[in-house]
């Protein structure tokens, strides 16, 4: 096996994709408008005609120093409205499919966005009313940031991992090792910073031995993946249990990075409380997002990276070391998983807990995929799953009769349908999880 | 994953292997052995990796120790680190094989009888006992894995396939009411069929649209983990009327798997399923068509497109065949040991299931072997927390570590200076991408 010179991929041969039945492929034309009418239909059925009363918009936190007034909305006309907007653009869709209107993808785009949002304010307007408690929507996406930080730094982790070539399913245990050697390190030294770097050490540990693995032992990586995963979900539980409940205090009582609003631009109505008024966390990955976008697109080093993901033997031929890049990338990337699990403890909780993580990274590797492994769509896709899980927790919080489970179901299936292709297909980098083999 | 472990190099060195060490021509029975061994073969590394793993745990329950971390002097901390690995490791022992003090206690009993009828003899089996039952889901998940690993496919959704497994024979089992004999096989046919359902939309899936099994599988354990959380929260579905928690009704007594062994060992049918199993993979690999046609497309896909095997429907059965493997383990926990389902059931099955499944080499055999070896760690690791207060999770990086040694031998061969086997071997688990 290992004499093999070029890293023969027979798996991609034209033979072997998978003849297109002609249901599926009509079926995907058609995915949009279909989906549109579906939406659009809910919007007035289910929320419309189950809504009575009237819906309360709330745009400022508490004690804000510009508060913005309330929102009241007669709830069953606006899911009327919503559902009707939403019905015209499945027409236009499917007048745009058969030939009769020309749309450009930016159209595509804002008419999808459009849809999506006509079909959250449908079910929050349903939702709140009737209740005496105002929806807050600065809340809601204020915490949908917060809580997908850990997602979106994986994401970008495994953005990183795939454009060079290797599979990232670590990503996991890359988050729960960043979260326990951050706690402990602040803990240990009182110092939030230290914690930190401890954190971010931790996750290009697990990246390290992902490295030695899949890029020196050619180990599969989806298999090497899953075993570093359930290797530090293990040491971790392990760790915990015997020296950090014994030695609780000195172990596991970190401190927390406190809220920091960013001077000015926190104090703009809505805008201000939900961008710039969070931890540390949130303003790194603001420039980790620009970092990577900016390395991977404008500079040399992204265009190699790219180079040694699509082809990789084309790369060595121009003399670029693909092996040495492809540590050195992982190894980075680790760093920002390791941050990401930091937020766990040191940015939220404070006290880490066994299985912290509890399947993000997971979540983050269907993040970057389901954002065709470009960090502004894998930060986009992070941030649909953040929402949910915000929106799940905020609409029990005012005792909606939502199945709450149903509600945290639709991100995964959602996943499902965007990696089967209805949506568009996604292409990855040719050469990922394909072991280079320099001869 | 795309490369199913080639066959084991065989046991005798080749005939050219050896230049320049060893001129004489006939070489005595010790040397061909002592070569075999530094040759690194498929054996020799699991076994060296089983070593080296057990060696790195038992370092990290010494040094986490509070007593070897308090020790007054060097020497003492060594040996404390040596009675602390060794308790535990001896510990595990006994909760998963054998325990020498029930053996004690069975020949101070005055006369066999007494013995059996008082469970003293029940007692010196309950470990092996304890380790079945254990490894019985373990198996059973393993080679759901393992099958398709065998066709090159990798199924991550143990969990989600398991979980509908113990939806179905939960239901059928507490809804339902027959006679003794066929609960329990409508019971344990449901849960087959409700892990294949799952596995089947995987792989009709990947047959369709080319989507990747390993991401399908992730987001199919998310959706039928949140499925069962629904399922379990309304008294109108499966929750048990009148009980506040999560949980389903208990399972009628007409269903659960009979006992083997009398009431006082929990060791059941459900091991003589997993068994059967493995012996059914083995002969569907080996012996059918079929399995012939699963072997080829892991083997190359292309090759066996042009040959005029049906790729995409070898996917769809082997995925639907693991999927109803998995299930069989839903139902095995549900009626061999649990009674009622709970979002607890599913534990970390699916994940377990993998390093089962890879310490096993994909083959039905090792999968048994590794399924028993792995049961005897689950069964082994409460009795030793209590008694070395070495935390369980201890199981969980022992089988990581393992798994990792295994998977890469030239790893092991460096540690160990061993001379690299020919190809083949267990190295032969390269990658390959996961765009096709």
């Amino acid at each position: 096996m290992t004499s093999s010179s070029a890293p023969a991929a027979p798996a991609r041969l034209p033979v072997l994709l998978a003849p297109e039945p002609s249901g599926t492929s009509r079926l995907r034309r058609f995915a949009a408008p279909i989906t549109y009418t579906v939406l659009g239909l809910v919007d007035i059925l289910v929320f419309g005609l189950r809504a009575h009363g009237s819906a309360t918009f709330a745009f400022s936190p508490q004690f804000a120093k510009i508060s913005v007034p309330n929102l009241v909305l007669p709830a069953a006309a606006t899911c009327y409205v919503l559902g009707g907007i939403t019905l015209a653009l499945a027409v236009l869709r499917l007048l745009s499919i058969l030939g009769r209107l020309t749309l450009g993808p930016v159209a595509r785009r804002v008419m999808l966005g459009v849809v999506l949002f006509a079909f959250v304010v449908s079910l929050i307007a349903w939702a709140d009313a009737g209740q005496s408690i105002p929806f807050n929507v600065v809340n809601l996406l204020q915490g949908t940031l917060n809580v997908s930080i850990p997602i979106m730094l994986g994401a970008l982790t495994g953005v990183i991992c795939s454009t060079s070539g290797v599979i990232n399913i670590a990503i996991e245990g890359q988050l729960l090792l960043g979260a326990f050697c951050a706690a402990i390190a602040t803990s240990v030294t009182g110092s939030l910073w230290l914690g930190l770097v401890c954190g971010a050490l931790a996750g290009s540990l697990v990246a390290v031995l992902l490295g030695l693995f899949a890029v020196s032992y050619l180990v599969d990586q989806v298999v090497l993946g899953v075993v570093l995963n359930t290797l530090v979900l293990g040491l971790t539980g392990y760790l915990y249990n015997a020296i950090m409940v014994p030695y609780g205090d000195t172990l596991n009582n970190p401190m927390t990075f406190t809220a920091w609003k960013f001077p000015g631009l926190g104090d703009i109505p809505i805008i201000g409380p939900v961008f710039f008024d969070s931890t540390i966390f949130l303003y790194l990955t603001y420039i980790l997002l620009a970092l990577v976008q900016i390395g991977l697109f404008r500079t040399r080093w992204g265009l190699r990276t790219r180079a040694i993901g699509e082809h990789p033997l084309a790369a060595d031929t121009v003399g670029i070391r693909v092996i040495a890049m492809r540590y050195r990338n992982v190894i980075v990337a680790g760093l920002i998983a390791g941050i990401g699990g930091a937020y766990f403890t040191i940015g939220s909780v404070g006290s880490f807990g066994p299985n912290m993580s509890s399947g993000e990274g997971y979540i983050a590797l269907a993040a970057m995929i389901f954002g065709r492994y470009t960090p502004f769509g894998a930060i986009a896709a992070a941030l649909l799953f953040g929402f949910t899980t915000q929106l799940q927790s905020i609409l029990s919080s005012i005792n909606v009769p939502i199945q709450s489970n149903l509600l945290l179901l639709t991100p995964y299936v959602v996943t499902i349908i965007v990696v089967a292709g209805l949506v568009g297909r996604v292409r990855g980098p040719r050469a990922e999880g394909v072991p280079f083999i320099k001869s | 994953m795309t490369t199913p472990p080639q066959a084991e190099p065989a046991a005798t060195p080749p005939a050219g292997a050896d230049k320049g060490r060893e001129k004489s021509p006939r070489k005595s029975f010790g040397t061909i052995l002592r070569e075999s061994f530094l040759e690194g073969n498929t054996f020799t590394v699991t076994v060296l990796a089983l070593v080296t793993a057990t060696v790195l745990g038992g370092i990290l329950c010494a040094f986490t120790n509070s007593t070897v971390l308090h020790a007054p002097t060097a020497g003492a901390t060594i040996s404390r680190a040596w009675d602390v690995a060794s308790g535990t490791y001896v510990a595990l022992f006994e909760g998963s094989v054998f325990n020498p003090h029930t053996i004690a206690a069975l020949f101070q009993q005055a006369s066999l009888s007494t013995a059996v009828h008082d469970g003293y003899l029940a007692a010196v089996f309950q470990p092996l006992s304890e380790t079945a039952v254990q490894a019985t889901p373990l198996i059973l998940t393993g080679l759901a894995v393992a099958l398709p690993y065998r066709a090159g496919l990798f199924n991550i959704g143990g969990q989600g396939q398991f979980i509908g497994g113990a939806i179905m024979a939960a239901w059928l089992g507490y809804d339902v009411h027959l006679p003794i004999v066929v609960h329990v096989v409508v019971c344990v046919i449901g849960g087959f069929v409700g892990g294949a359902v799952v596995g089947w939309f995987t792989g009709e899936i990947k047959a369709r649209t080319g989507a990747h099994e390993v991401i399908v599988t992730i987001m199919l354990n998310y959706v039928m983990q949140y499925f069962l959380a629904y399922l379990l929260s309304s008294q109108s579905l499966l929750q048990a009327s009148g009980s506040p928690n999560p949980i389903t009704p208990p399972i009628a007594s007409n269903a659960h798997l009979p006992l083997l062994f009398g009431s006082n060992l929990r060791i059941n049918v459900g091991f003589l399923i997993a068994l059967a199993c493995a012996f059914g993979v083995w002969w569907l690999l080996n012996r059918t068509t079929t399995g012939f046609e699963f072997r080829s497309v892991g083997a190359n896909a292309s090759a066996a497109r042009v040959a005029g095997m049906n790729v995409e429907r070898s996917w769809v059965l082997v995925f639907l065949i693991g999927g109803g493997l998995a299930g069989l383990a839903g139902s095995a926990v549900i009626q061999g040991t649990d009674f009622t389902l709970n979002p607890q059931s599913y534990g970390t099955y699916g994940i377990d299931a993998i390093t089962v499944a890879l310490l096993g080499l994909g083959r039905p055999g090792g999968v048994v072997a590794a399924g028993l070896l792995f049961g005897a760690l689950h069964a082994g690791s409460p009795g030793m927390q209590t008694v070395t207060s070495t935390p369980v999770q201890i199981v969980q990086v022992l089988q990581a570590l393992i798994v990792l040694f295994v998977a890469a031998p030239p790893l092991i061969r460096a540690i160990f200076r061993l001379r690299a086997a020919r190809a083949g071997g267990v190295g032969s688990t390269m990658s390959k991408g996961w765009n096709a």
